[in-house]
């Protein structure tokens, strides 16, 4: 049961400076995003009030451009990716997108008081997918949480398309309810749910 | 007390054995969850009696005692379950692990008044996380189907045998002789288990389009990693399909060959 505090704790994964990526090796990367988007959060005065708002603004500017949300939904889809059209491609990207991004946002403002260690990256040159494994101290925990990035080369720049917090996946997890949905509804079914889902999380940030 | 513990095992047993015909009435047809029916009740049940129950105390739990005490009383029974954490890094043949593990109880049950401070973290030596289903599965028991227990919650058919032993060996369940002692240091524990996951409660909740399934495969990644000590074979529990180079890789063809060749 500890995973789900560590899930909360995937907060941190959505730090990153936007300019600097290209170019840049996959670890100096997401340390680089990382802090950057710790030191805000510790400063930043709407965030610590526990805006929503203002934590969603920061993954979108500081972190979305670092991640291939279109990988992402293809892995969580699964076989069934292949059945849906561009369109339909683009708006599950879209809503899947939306969903990690509205509740990672949150868990952003409940984890505040953490440090993040990285561990001894390698990587053979040529090699393009990489896993950068990072560890996340909290305040009072006893055990840090593990948070690996599973990174793919796209020309030059290095993207993020998985994030495994203590050992679980934050995009295959999705792989059985997506596959579930699409039985029963086609990837309309996928859809129409992802947009209900991500209505309510709306109406929940308005509050 | 053995005869309670003996009873309880026992009741584990059946339910066990009762999960298992259910099985013949499969539902979705998720080969890791043969009796889905059966675990949606019983997540029902648990997820109701955390509702009313739990998690209020919990939370009250939270607001009254003030923060410092409250891991005071984590690292108490942190500092017990270590104790076995070292036991099974032995027999899962990893003696460096164990003896850190047996240096930490050495050190906090001394140094850290009895396991309050958590003396032994901050000289450096790690807190792991083992427990006699992990064993099992080091060993090469393939894991069986995934069994929500009333209470206990998650469980593979493995991860239950191995809660069965963890229970019987628990120094608070096991050792304790005066009842009421040990059963409030039960209580206690789980309370402050509890507390310690309420943050997590809204992530899961938006994070979730079936939180019964997601709760599922997060434990079945979860455990997966735990016995791998974090680097499992690349490849999940559904599809059997490795994180491959594109969507087309995680065609399921052969999934079913891959997952028998990780069990």
């Amino acid at each position: 049961m500890r995973l789900f505090a560590a899930l909360l704790a995937c907060a941190s994964f959505f730090l990153s400076p936007g300019a600097l990526a290209q170019q840049m090796a996959p670890d100096a990367l997401v340390k680089s995003v990382t802090d950057e988007v710790l030191d805000i959060i510790r400063k930043d005065k709407d965030i610590k009030a526990g805006s929503t708002r203002r934590a969603i603004e920061l993954v979108e500017q500081k972190v979305l451009p670092h991640f291939n949300f279109t990988r992402m939904t293809a892995l969580a889809v699964g076989k069934d990716w292949r059945q849906a059209t561009p369109e339909q491609q683009k708006v599950l990207t879209e809503e899947f997108r939306d969903l990690l991004v509205r509740t990672y946002s949150n868990a952003l403002i409940a984890y505040k008081n953490e440090s993040v260690d990285y561990r001894p990256f390698k990587m053979q040159p040529g090699e393009t997918d990489v896993t950068v494994r990072t560890q996340i101290h909290q305040a009072g925990a006893r055990q840090p949480i593990t948070l690996d990035y599973s990174l793919e080369k796209n020309g030059n720049a290095w993207k993020v398309y998985d994030v495994v917090v203590a050992g679980v996946s934050l995009v295959t997890n999705y792989r059985s309810s997506f596959a579930t949905e699409i039985r029963n509804g086609g990837i309309d079914g996928l859809i129409k749910t992802l947009k209900a889902k991500n209505a309510s999380l709306e109406a929940n940030v308005k509050k | 007390m053995k005869t309670t513990f003996k009873t309880q095992a026992g009741r584990l047993t059946a339910l066990v054995a009762f999960a298992a015909l259910l099985g013949g009435c499969a539902t979705s047809g998720n080969p890791k969850d043969p009796v889905e029916g059966f675990n949606r009740a019983m997540y029902g049940f648990n997820e109701g009696l955390d509702k009313v129950i739990l998690k209020p105390v919990a939370t009250g739990y939270e607001a009254v005692l003030p923060s410092p005490l409250q891991t005071g009383v984590a690292n108490f029974f942190s500092n017990i379950e270590d104790l076995m954490i070292g036991v099974n890094n032995l027999l899962q043949g990893k003696p460096a692990q164990a003896a850190s593990d047996a240096g930490r109880v050495l050190v906090n049950t001394t140094v850290g008044f009895l396991g309050i401070l958590d003396v032994a973290s901050t000289m450096g030596m790690e807190k792991h996380e083992e427990d006699f289903g992990q064993t099992f599965g080091r060993w090469g028991m393939p894991d069986g189907a995934y069994v929500v227990w009333p209470f206990f919650g998650p469980r593979t058919v493995r991860d239950t045998l191995g809660l069965i032993l963890d229970v019987y060996v628990d120094p608070v369940w096991a050792q304790l002789d005066h009842i009421p002692t040990r059963n409030s240091m039960i209580l206690l524990r789980y309370i402050s288990n509890r507390a310690e996951l309420l943050k997590a409660d809204k992530v899961i909740e938006e994070a979730a389009l079936d939180k019964y399934s997601y709760v599922r495969d997060a434990y079945l990644q979860r455990r997966q990693s735990l016995i791998h000590d974090g680097n499992p074979p690349k490849f999940d529990p559904y599809s059997g399909a490795g994180e491959g180079k594109s969507a087309e890789a995680q065609d399921g063809a052969g999934a079913s060959s891959q997952v028998a060749a990780r069990n």
